[in-house]
């Protein structure tokens, strides 16, 4: 007689209770020495659950099915050489965004999943954290395979991690998950599992790769859906997190709040990136960024929030404000690159008159009114052979450190400033969001690494920005940046494509 | 009322699961867009494995789901039967 097999939820328990220990002869505070300076108060391990009580065979088994139907698609992208198939030389500027700006992050969070791992006294923590970290990995991995194809053909691939540590918008999601790294490991899992992964990714993964397969590129399109295959596992674990942390002690609950408003905040200034990528960067549209954002935030989160109302958890702080935000962020993003297009490690462009007429309609209520203007002003000094590359250095938010550029959301042609006042200096901020952040812990943030005072302060060589970009920042000068128009990329572009 | 919803990857595996989707959840919404489909309903979803398996003629592991899946909102429930997905209200 065979042995009885086992189902789903006893096979889970026996993993994650009866694989733990007694400490015995140890002091267990000292075995976790980072559990309780937070405030966060367990009471009882065990009551962790994964709903899909996923264990190590299954999750083997499954992860390794993902990897062969992924790199079978990237071996035929390869061959058929599929780079040639996406819709214009303009789309693959977004891939190299993604590279130099998200794939990093991927490994920040294995780093992260894999510390805050060893620190959780309970065994099904331990063990959600180890399978995240693993999956990450994953990510970095497949995603660096995928984008290796386009390194043989375009510029702007090449020296991504280099990049990544020291390029100044790149310091935006550098300096996101540097944050997230840096707190202890309950705020790091609100962070990132539940405030980026269950509130926000959606917004990157889900309709920007689905815009990636409507412009051809087959690779992102399936890296993206692989990793989000693990992410919907993420984002469960994200929301059973923070459903524990509250049901454990109800002293939790205001912390988690606060973790949760500083979180989304800094979530949402991150994702403006990518908020530009969709309006701006794919030549064949699926949906507009403010579409994305009430679809993914303001229906999705906002079903979240009532389901954590019981526990007495609130919308997050300035929720109001990205109400307004999500019909000028795309713009006023865009806009930045444009006029810094010099010192951007992608190529920047004048959105076409049927890209225009497209932001008209989806943004009725202000693209015509605000940013349509600079376009066609834009348009116009270009063609007299005047394009505008800000040779100034831009003054940066010490929370975000995105330039200044964003304005006051009920007066769109003011552009906000807030700043406070630390031990004798004076730090900036773009919004209310990012100054109350830097309030509540300044101490931390006075220590950021802002690119534009590191130039100043001598620390980036070169006493000339072309010095910065060239010898510190490792850009191919005349390649990597400026405009699409007139660029190395279009000019192969145009040769594979036998267009004049 | 709020809204669960689930989206898997357009392709052979997954228009079989769709079709128990809706089969088993009658008022859902079916959203196709570029290579993903994406299912909603308020308050709850079931995606059951005797359906499954009956519409792909084989045997199917809840499990296998993850294969396709490419996002999900709401609280979730897994089991050898069925995965569901909720909002508690």
């Amino acid at each position: 007689m065979s042995a009885k097999k086992l189902n789903l939820k006893d096979k889970y328990r026996l993993l994650t209770r009866d694989l733990d220990w007694e400490y015995s002869y140890a002091d267990r505070k000292k075995a976790f020495p980072y559990e309780e300076f937070e405030g966060i108060k367990i009471t009882d391990w065990s009551k962790w659950e994964d709903p899909f009580r996923l264990t190590m065979d299954a999750y083997w088994k499954y992860q390794a099915e993902k990897e062969k139907k992924l790199y079978a698609i990237f071996d035929a992208f390869a061959q058929n050489n599929g780079h040639l198939n996406v819709t214009d030389a303009r789309y693959v500027n977004a891939i190299k965004i993604f590279l130099t700006g998200v794939s990093p992050l991927e490994y920040q969070a294995y780093q992260g999943y894999a510390h805050v791992g060893r620190q959780f006294g309970g065994a099904g923590a331990r063990v959600a954290c180890q399978m995240q970290s693993i999956d990450e990995l994953r990510h970095v991995q497949t995603q660096i395979h995928a984008m290796s194809h386009y390194n043989k053909y375009f510029d702007g691939f090449q020296d991504w991690t280099h990049m990544h540590d020291r390029v100044w918008y790149l310091s935006v999601p550098k300096s996101f998950f540097d944050d997230a790294r840096s707190a202890g490991p309950f705020e790091f899992l609100i962070a990132i599992s539940f405030s980026f992964e269950y509130v926000l990714t959606n917004l990157l993964f889900v309709p920007f790769m689905s815009g990636a397969a409507h412009n051809g590129d087959m690779a992102t399109c399936t890296f993206g859906f692989s990793a989000q295959s693990d992410e919907a596992r993420h984002m469960t674990l994200g929301l059973e997190i923070i459903k524990f942390l509250l049901e454990q002690h109800e002293d939790n609950v205001p912390i988690v709040q606060k973790w949760i408003d500083k979180w989304f905040w800094r979530g949402t200034r991150l994702l403006s990136i990518v908020a530009m990528m969709m309006d701006y960067m794919l030549p064949n549209k699926v949906m507009s960024w403010k579409e994305a954002w009430e679809v993914y935030f303001e229906e999705a989160g906002g079903a979240l929030f009532k389901d954590l109302a019981r526990y007495g958890i609130r919308m997050p702080k300035f929720v109001e404000v990205t109400e307004k935000e999500k019909e000028h962020i795309s713009h006023q993003a865009w806009w930045i690159f444009y006029n810094y297009g010099h010192a951007a490690g992608f190529h920047t462009w004048i959105p076409s008159d049927e890209e225009l007429d497209w932001l008209s309609e989806k943004y009725p209520d202000t693209f015509d009114k605000y940013y349509r203007p600079r376009w066609e002003l834009a348009k116009k000094m270009e063609a007299e052979g005047k394009r505008f590359y800000s040779q100034a250095l831009p003054q940066l938010c010490t929370t975000c450190q995105i330039p200044m550029g964003f304005t006051e959301m009920d007066d769109p042609t003011q552009i906000a400033y807030r700043s406070s006042d630390y031990e004798g200096e004076k730090y900036h901020f773009c919004s209310d969001g990012c100054k109350h952040i830097f309030d509540e812990e300044p101490e931390k943030y006075v220590q950021s690494w802002l690119p534009v005072h590191q130039i100043y302060q001598g620390n980036c060589g070169g006493a000339s920005v072309e010095e910065v970009l060239r010898d510190y920042y490792k850009l191919n000068l005349g390649a990597d940046n400026l405009d699409i128009k007139g660029s190395p990329d279009e000019q192969r572009w145009k040769e594979w494509k036998g267009v004049a | 009322m709020s809204k669960v919803y689930i989206a898997l990857q357009d392709n052979d595996e997954s228009r079989y699961i769709i079709e128990a989707i809706e089969q088993d959840n009658p008022d859902a919404t079916v959203i196709h867009q570029p290579a993903m489909i994406r299912i909603e309903n308020e308050n709850s979803l079931v995606v059951k494995r005797e359906t499954v398996e009956e519409k792909m003629g084989r045997d199917w592991d809840v499990q296998e789901l993850h294969l396709n899946l490419i996002t999900l909102g709401g609280n979730v429930d897994e089991d050898d039967d069925q995965l569901s997905l909720s909002w508690n209200v």
